[in-house]
């Protein structure tokens, strides 16, 4: 991953922010220009959101073969998060044990940091998701 | 809209091919399509090339070039060449494009190759290739893989239909011993259940023996309008239809993770236009990237009820000699998949079953034959019907 492509999308990965169609009301992450459902109609009209970060696990699996720059996490847990507000996303879900991982868990997002551009490269932060304990 | 046939088909041995080139393995599945259908050069009016990433795999670029230059069609006779890349569709889009070209009334006869070269660098580094085809910016940031996303699919199918570790890996057995049959196939040897489950995770609940290998290969074929197709062949294969669909490119936004709707819409097109039904197909070539991979397609083109396909698995409903076999070739986990030429492998396995050649693991009359690609998680599916004219 490159500076430029990290960097202009870190509102979406570091504060959550998407939008939403004012049209249908329906939200999203990450923003889109255009909502899939009203087309046209959006145009214009789609509301910059900041997300409240709360939401469930939808499915998730431990990673034990992974890219390069995620080595060192293995084993490590991924999963599909839908957020309170709709939207669905990908993330890793952390301070969390294997074996207590599960579908419907309660999380929320955390600041992390992603992976670094080799020992004296940048290093990249975004959004992890924890367990809420309830 | 012209009729379209396959009147030729070959492929190379799929596998570690580390002492042959892209080029050469290009050259060679093209050579055989061309031999197969007795034409020559000078007859051929375009070429298409199904390649996912070779810019990546070996740092060549312009593909479709450099492939009709050293099939000796560019530098003489000019020949036109293009590229398509979907993912894991490619080779199956280079098809439609193909068919496309012809039917349109545009070419007479036209050569339709796929190829991928995966073995040039490490594992490591080919696995990240190919989860070029997810997003990006939102799942491979984070930490997603390929496997990953077809975990979190296999999780979702098992906990919603009761989907079990073993009907996945029965999906790779009976793939295993398909293979077994096919001397093109990378693994030729059957496997045992106990294999596939004790087997390294990749990425639970998916282990190795779940997941389709790194592979070099390339396959081809040769289509021809109707009026042509008889002068050169007493059994040509029809192309009846081709259905194409997208969906979201991460997994998800999509509407379900155990269902692949570009899948859904993609079949519903091709038995449309063929006006024909699941019940029509008499033998398959669907995209098992991963065992589950294969359950989803067999719900999803209609083959079993959603929810059933592991069922389906578990009786050995897809193997040869079942109610509909599946994957005669091996499938992408035995047979291989060298990305960019796996959707035009799986048409030649097809044509190969409907012309009555596929000796060991010849499916009894076979007439109606469907092929099935899939382009990343999911975000492009690629459905295609043949029959046979003979």
């Amino acid at each position: 991953m490159n500076m430029p492509r990290f960097w202009r999308e870190k509102q979406g990965r570091y504060n959550l922010v998407g939008n939403r169609c004012t049209n249908c009301g329906t939200y999203y992450f990450p923003k889109r220009d255009i909502c899939p459902k009203c087309h046209r109609k959006s145009i214009g009209k789609m509301e910059e959101v900041r997300f409240k970060g709360t939401g469930k696990v939808v499915s998730w699996t431990i990673v034990h073969d992974a890219h390069p720059d995620y080595k060192d996490m293995r084993p490590y847990i991924m999963a599909i998060i839908e957020l309170e507000e709709g939207p669905r996303l990908t993330g890793q879900i952390v301070d969390c044990s294997l074996d207590e991982i599960h579908t419907g868990m309660r999380v929320r997002d955390t600041f992390r940091k992603l992976s670094e551009d080799g020992k004296d490269g940048v290093i990249f932060y975004g959004y992890k998701f924890r367990p809420v304990k309830e | 809209m012209r009729d379209v046939y396959v009147i030729g088909a070959g492929t190379t041995r799929f596998g570690e091919l580390w002492e042959r080139s892209f080029r050469d393995i290009g050259i060679e599945a093209g050579i055989k399509a061309i031999n197969d259908s007795g034409i020559t050069g000078n007859d051929i009016d375009a070429l298409y090339i199904g390649n996912m990433s070779a810019g990546a795999f070996i740092n060549q670029e312009h593909v479709g070039a450099l492939i009709a230059d050293y099939v000796g069609l560019a530098g003489s006779l000019h020949i036109p060449a293009t590229r398509v890349e979907a993912a894991g569709a490619s080779g199956a889009l280079a098809f439609k494009e193909a068919y496309l070209s012809i039917s349109s009334g545009m070419y007479d006869i036209v050569v339709v190759g796929g190829a991928e070269k995966m073995t040039d660098i490490g594992d490591e580094m080919a696995n990240y290739i190919t989860s070029m085809a997810i997003d990006q910016e939102w799942e491979t940031v984070f930490g997603a893989t390929y496997a990953s996303l077809q975990a979190m699919m296999a999780r979702a199918h098992m906990e919603r239909y009761g989907t079990t570790r073993e009907q996945l890996g029965m999906v790779s057995v009976i793939n295993h011993r398909h293979g077994a049959l096919n001397p093109d196939a990378q693994f030729q040897r059957e496997i045992k259940l106990e294999t596939v489950l004790k087997s390294g995770y990749v990425a639970e609940p998916l282990r190795v023996f779940d997941m389709a290998p790194l592979s070099d290969g390339a396959a081809a074929l040769v289509l021809a309008s109707g009026d042509v197709a008889r002068k050169y062949t007493d059994r040509p294969v029809k192309v009846k239809a081709i259905g194409q669909a997208s969906d979201t490119i991460s997994l998800h936004d999509r509407r379900e993770i155990c269902t692949m709707d570009s899948t859904v819409y993609a079949a519903k097109r091709a038995y449309d236009m063929a006006g024909m039904g699941p019940e029509d197909i008499d033998v398959a070539e669907v995209y098992d990237s991963s065992t589950i991979a294969e359950i989803m397609a067999i719900e999803d083109l209609g083959f079993f009820p959603k929810g059933e396909g592991g069922k389906a698995v578990e009786d050995e409903k897809i193997a040869l000699g079942g109610e509909i076999p599946i994957n005669t070739s091996g499938g992408l986990k035995a047979r291989g998949h060298p990305v960019g030429a796996t959707g035009v492998a799986q048409i030649v396995e097809i044509v190969k079953q409907l012309r009555g050649d596929a000796d060991r693991r010849q499916v009894k009359d076979a007439k109606i034959g469907l092929a099935h690609a899939v382009g990343g998680s999911g975000a492009t599916a690629v459905v295609s019907i043949l029959e046979a004219e003979i």
